[in-house]
């Protein structure tokens, strides 16, 4: 074995900018081998810029990255010998079809005619594409068009996947089709990283997950550690009366030292608890006030809850000119 | 987790154990030459304006001019074809540029650049399918000529080797759109400024008449432009009287913008996209 390094990923301060626009602003990330990493953020976050430098495809402005123990710069050729790349736009060729453009792909990574038009019927086959391997892939559906995009990116098993986006769009069948995938190539020791701007992707799949905004990762750590920086436990109260949340907010934010938050649903309120002793007082002080309760549940927070109170701002959808493509 | 533990099968079964050493420069330009004759099978329209121009061209100018310029249609022809041979391989070239700007917005692109092959793989090969049409091409354009009454003196290796020549040409002329297809924006403006470069390519030369005519200036201009010499070339081999000058020229070129606009459109290739 050469010299294998624990992280598949490693950077530091990797930046980059766009004229004067700093997409990413310095990100410092490690990677353990054999793991899924999320990288989360709500469009415009920089997910795919980094995406794109880590897989060669963008020169950095700034920083440091090892890819499997190869400088990200210098050692680009060794570099791309060992990763693959799925797009978050469909990185196949829809003129062709299934089976042509795996074919190509494998023989583009040293294949023989014959070896590679194998190698593709057997991922077709894997990928339950057979009955469409000799269609355009233009005329596929979301699913089989992704299942053929991560296909085409095991022609030659990676030590190292980027998945961008990997289930955006996606309907939930296809999603979990997706995940099993992802879940079977880290099993088989594969590494994955993978943007999401799903709070509950990352949650399933990924190890470890940096949360990024603005070009920069503003949290690290496992989903627990994440829920856990922001409070141990979260009470949610549904209200009878809706009209009444005001005045139950005022009362909870006078008694206890937790934060409160207004739900979309206007008859619940969220509490982060810092001590779950405080849920018991909760619990007393809203009927004293002639306050019913609908129903109430103790729990960790969601990733949702968890970017709202990092970034002040919940994953909203916005676009952004960088995360375009080119 | 019945789900995941047939996942880890499914990876499983489909582990590749023995990499295969990657595929060497020529073998990915070949590949890359398939998947622009996969385009062509899908899409067999766009040859239709690339084998019906030419024969437009053919009978147009030979009757439209033929009497005037030459006294006979029939001499005329004989004076015109390798000319238009020129101009159809010219005037296909631009489909290079064309072609790859469509093509670059599409997201496999990400991929081609994320394996490790030759960089240039991905745009020489799309130019060895480029070569498909100009045979096609040039090889319409001389059936009509013989359906019409051109005789070229030298038979089947006067043609043949014409046709060398413009392959060799069209592919080093095929840079130049290769790079404006990776500046602009869309096909359409690729289309709109190729014209602008290609018109004065060919009408300012001798394809469509003996410069001896011309005013000093333009006869200059004539002698300059690297098309001329290509029709020279394409002249003599039919007559079996090549000009080694002409033949240089036709040779040089195409050699000349491979270093310079080839070595460009690399660059480009690789900062933009």
């Amino acid at each position: 074995m050469d010299s294998t390094p624990d992280f598949a990923i490693e950077t530091r301060g990797l930046r980059k900018a766009f004229g004067s626009t700093l997409a990413v602003r310095g990100i410092d990330l490690q990677v353990k081998r054999g793991s899924v990493y999320g990288l989360l953020g709500p469009n415009g976050a920089g997910k795919t810029t980094t995406v794109r430098m880590l897989s060669t495809l963008l020169p950095p402005s700034g920083g440091e990255a090892r890819i499997l123990g190869h400088d990200l710069v210098h050692q680009a050729e060794q570099v791309r010998a060992r990763i693959s790349l799925t797009g978050q736009f469909a990185s196949v060729d829809e003129d062709l079809s299934g089976r042509e453009n795996l074919t190509l792909l494998a023989r583009l990574q040293g294949f023989s005619w014959l070896g590679g038009r194998v190698r593709a019927d057997t991922l077709l086959k894997a990928f339950d594409l057979q009955d469409a391997a000799r269609r355009q892939v233009k005329t596929y559906s979301g699913g089989m068009r992704r299942r053929l995009d991560i296909a085409a990116s095991l022609i030659v098993t990676p030590d190292l996947l980027f998945l961008d986006e990997p289930t955006t769009g996606l309907d939930p069948r296809s999603r979990n089709q997706v995940w099993d995938i992802v879940r079977g190539l880290v099993d088989d020791g594969t590494t994955v990283l993978l943007t999401t701007q799903y709070l509950e992707e990352a949650d399933q799949l990924a190890e470890r997950i940096a949360v990024i905004d603005q070009g920069a990762v503003i949290a690290e750590g496992t989903s627990r550690e994440l829920k856990a920086s922001i409070g141990s436990n979260v009470l949610h109260l549904q209200l009878n009366d809706p009209t009444q949340r005001e005045q139950a907010q005022l009362i909870l934010a006078g008694h206890l030292d937790s934060l409160v938050h207004l739900e979309a649903d206007p008859a619940s309120l969220t509490v982060q608890l810092s001590d779950s002793s405080e849920a018991t007082r909760a619990l007393a002080e809203l009927p004293q006030a002639g306050i019913g309760l609908s129903s109430f549940s103790m729990g960790q927070p969601s990733l949702d809850e968890v970017f709202l109170a990092l970034t002040g701002h919940t994953v909203s959808p916005q676009k952004d000119p960088e995360e375009a493509p080119q | 987790m019945s789900g995941s533990s047939s996942a880890r099968a499914l990876i499983r079964g489909i582990r590749v154990l023995d990499r295969p050493a990657p595929a060497g420069p020529i073998a990915c330009t070949m590949a890359f030459g398939w998947r622009a004759l996969l385009k062509i099978k899908y899409v067999p329209e766009q040859m239709f304006d690339v084998l019906v121009t030419p024969i437009m061209f053919t009978v147009m100018f030979t009757y439209l001019f033929g009497g005037a310029l030459a006294g006979s249609t029939g001499d005329y022809l004989q004076y015109l074809l390798p000319g238009i041979l020129a101009q159809t391989v010219v005037f296909t070239s631009i489909y290079t540029g064309v072609t790859l700007n469509g093509d670059l917005s599409k997201g496999v692109y990400d991929r081609f650049k994320s394996l490790p092959i030759w960089a240039p793989a991905p745009l020489v090969g799309a130019m060895l399918g480029d070569i498909l049409r100009y045979t096609g091409a040039s090889l319409i354009v001389v059936l009509i000529g013989l359906l019409l009454g051109y005789r070229p003196e030298q038979g089947v290796v006067g043609v043949l080797l014409s046709l060398v020549l413009l392959n060799i040409f069209g592919f080093g002329l095929g840079w130049i759109f290769t790079v404006l297809g990776l500046l602009l924006r869309t096909p359409g403006a690729v289309m709109t400024l190729s014209w602008l470069v290609l018109m004065p390519l060919t009408f300012v030369s001798n394809i469509y008449v003996d410069p001896a005519t011309m005013p000093d200036l333009v006869q200059t201009l004539v002698a300059l432009n690297p098309v001329s010499h290509l029709v020279s070339a394409i002249r003599g081999a039919m007559v079996g009287e090549l000009v080694a000058f002409s033949l240089g020229i036709a040779l040089v070129t195409p050699a000349l913008l491979t270093l310079t606009f080839g070595l460009l459109a690399m660059r480009l290739y690789h900062r933009k996209h």
